[in-house]
């Protein structure tokens, strides 16, 4: 029971981390179909933005220290997309195959300089020590840094839906991802909303990168294409554009892989992720809670 | 065609998608003040000059709104300098709802005709929790209007073929609507249905493999039987004459 509990909880925190990533993903193939190769690498700086801000703030105590690390690295993986957007996305709307290039080569561009600036060995974060400890559910020992991840991620969620529900900003979104010139012959202009969705897809990524950290304990330079990758899988199950859509597949992900790593072989639960995939896409092409693609 | 006020006054509009020219110098004026319509057959570049003068597809030419030159601003500028269109397909937003997609036409600091809307459409009221997509084809066309005729600041309706795949009894609305909205604003009608055209009309332009064969009077056109047949491929008689 114990082992059960663990997998469950220690799997929703891993399902967090994926919903951060893919959530921005999803919103920004959803209004601006750009396929953002660039959203992991947007993970790793943030991470590495949270650890030396907390480095540079050595006299202050454990909980601010992390506090203000995870702004720097969320506001930070914020502005990396907001910059991106503009300097990079925007010369390129309506050219996919030079978005997909141009994404792919930031994403490697940035792993390089990352790697090339301070190695590839994994960092040690230093964390309050109430988030080093365990906290016994049902006679399972759970790392609290999980039910940090967890939370911050529900408020995201409830942030990010209220923001799609009951803001204008989010009826510009929300109506964009259905036709986004139909957006602008109503007089709105839509790149102010590309910039906003790419900036709010950068912050949630940026979160995931200081919560990534905290989640493993480390930073290493490439674990941010390795959230891509499912993030990507999460965004597809759960359908292009949808947020509740990548909220429950990345909690799906998540569980998969924790539970059949764990009881079957190492890596089946990768494989079995896969498999839903193209599961999903034969019956169900436009995912869990997206429009069937037309 | 009378020689009141242009409105809109397009230019030498031409539009190519790929390799096909799809447009290849249209001009003509729009007076201000009552409907005039953009007949034509089938794939003669109707819907194209609508697009083209809101600046949905590339294009060179000149449009102008009430003298002010138009084919250098982004498409949202456009319509802010109130030029409203009416897609053929009607394009509401179909997940959101009724209330939803009134919402998002609004355009701040402009009057908000809302009650107009509701006196020529009182059902999108009754139906403003209802998703667009769950909508008949009627009342999804009721909202595309009612998006268009919101801004009382809009000069012109760009209006594609309004009646298309409609009950007979629902095109009697949408006509009737068209002729209330042309006492407040200015409309460019494409209309495949020569009844309705004939009907709402005061002044027509036709194309023709994406030229303008005829600019005039509605009724010059449609009562001259060889006319009619030479430009638009009908006999009189279905025109509805």
């Amino acid at each position: 029971m114990s082992t059960l509990v663990l997998l469950l909880v220690t799997g929703l925190g891993l399902g967090a981390l994926y919903f951060l990533v893919a959530a921005g993903l999803s919103l920004i193939w959803g209004l601006m179909r750009v396929l953002n190769f660039a959203h992991g690498a947007f993970f790793t700086v943030a991470g590495y933005a949270g650890y030396f801000a907390a480095a540079a703030l050595p006299g202050l105590p454990p909980w601010p220290s992390w506090f203000l690390a995870a702004l720097a690295g969320t506001l930070a993986g914020g502005l990396f997309a907001t910059l991106t957007e503009i300097g990079l996305i925007r010369p390129l709307y309506r050219r996919p195959v030079g978005q997909v290039l141009v994404t792919v080569g930031l994403a490697l561009a940035t792993l390089a300089l990352v790697e090339g600036a301070f190695g590839s060995d994994p960092r040690v974060v230093s964390l309050p020590g109430w988030m080093t400890a365990t906290t016994t559910i049902l006679g399972a020992a759970i790392p609290n840094t999980r039910f940090v991840v967890l939370l911050l991620a529900l408020v995201v969620l409830g942030g990010l839906l209220f923001f799609l529900q009951r803001t204008r900003y989010g009826l510009i979104v929300r109506a964009g991802v259905e036709n986004r010139d139909m957006v602008s012959a109503l007089g709105i202009d839509v790149q102010r909303a590309f910039t906003l969705v790419f900036t709010i897809g950068g912050l949630a990524a940026g979160l995931a990168g200081v919560l990534g950290a905290t989640y493993y304990g480390t930073i290493d330079p490439s674990r941010g294409t390795a959230m891509l990758i499912s993030a990507f899988i999460v965004v597809v199950i759960g359908g292009m554009g949808s947020i509740g859509g990548s909220a429950l597949a990345a909690v799906i992900v998540a569980l998969v892989q924790q539970f059949l790593n764990f009881y079957a072989a190492a890596g089946t639960g990768d494989f079995a992720v896969v498999l839903l995939l193209a599961v999903v896409l034969l019956v169900r092409p436009g995912g869990l809670m997206g429009r069937p693609p037309a | 065609m009378s020689a009141s006020a242009t409105l809109l006054q397009v230019d030498d509009l031409r539009v190519a998608i790929g390799e096909s020219q799809i447009l290849g110098g249209v001009s003509f004026r729009v007076r201000e003040g009552g409907i005039t319509g953009l007949l034509g057959r089938n794939g003669v570049g109707k819907t194209t000059t609508l697009r083209g003068i809101l600046g949905l597809v590339p294009r060179t030419g000149s449009v102008t709104l009430a003298g002010e030159e138009l084919t250098a601003l982004p498409v949202h500028e456009v319509v802010r300098r109130g030029v409203a269109y009416v897609p053929e397909d009607r394009d509401v937003f179909a997940g959101l709802t009724v209330e939803e997609n009134l919402r998002l036409a609004e355009r701040a600091g402009s009057e908000l005709r809302y009650p107009l809307v509701y006196e020529l459409f009182p059902e999108l009221r009754e139906r403003a929790a209802q998703r667009a997509g769950t909508l008949s084809g009627g009342q999804q066309q009721m909202v595309a209007l009612a998006r268009a005729l919101l801004n009382a600041s809009n000069r012109i309706l760009l209006i594609d073929e309004p009646t298309k795949g409609l009950s007979p009894l629902v095109v009697k609305r949408v006509v009737e609507a068209l002729q209330r909205a042309a006492q407040v604003t200015t409309i460019l009608l494409v209309e495949q249905n020569l009844a309705v055209a004939r009907h709402l009309v005061a002044d027509v332009v036709v194309l023709d493999q994406g030229r303008v064969v005829f600019a005039g009077d509605v009724a010059e056109l449609i009562d001259d039987p060889a006319l009619a047949r030479r430009h638009l491929g009908l006999s009189a008689t279905a025109t509805g004459h």
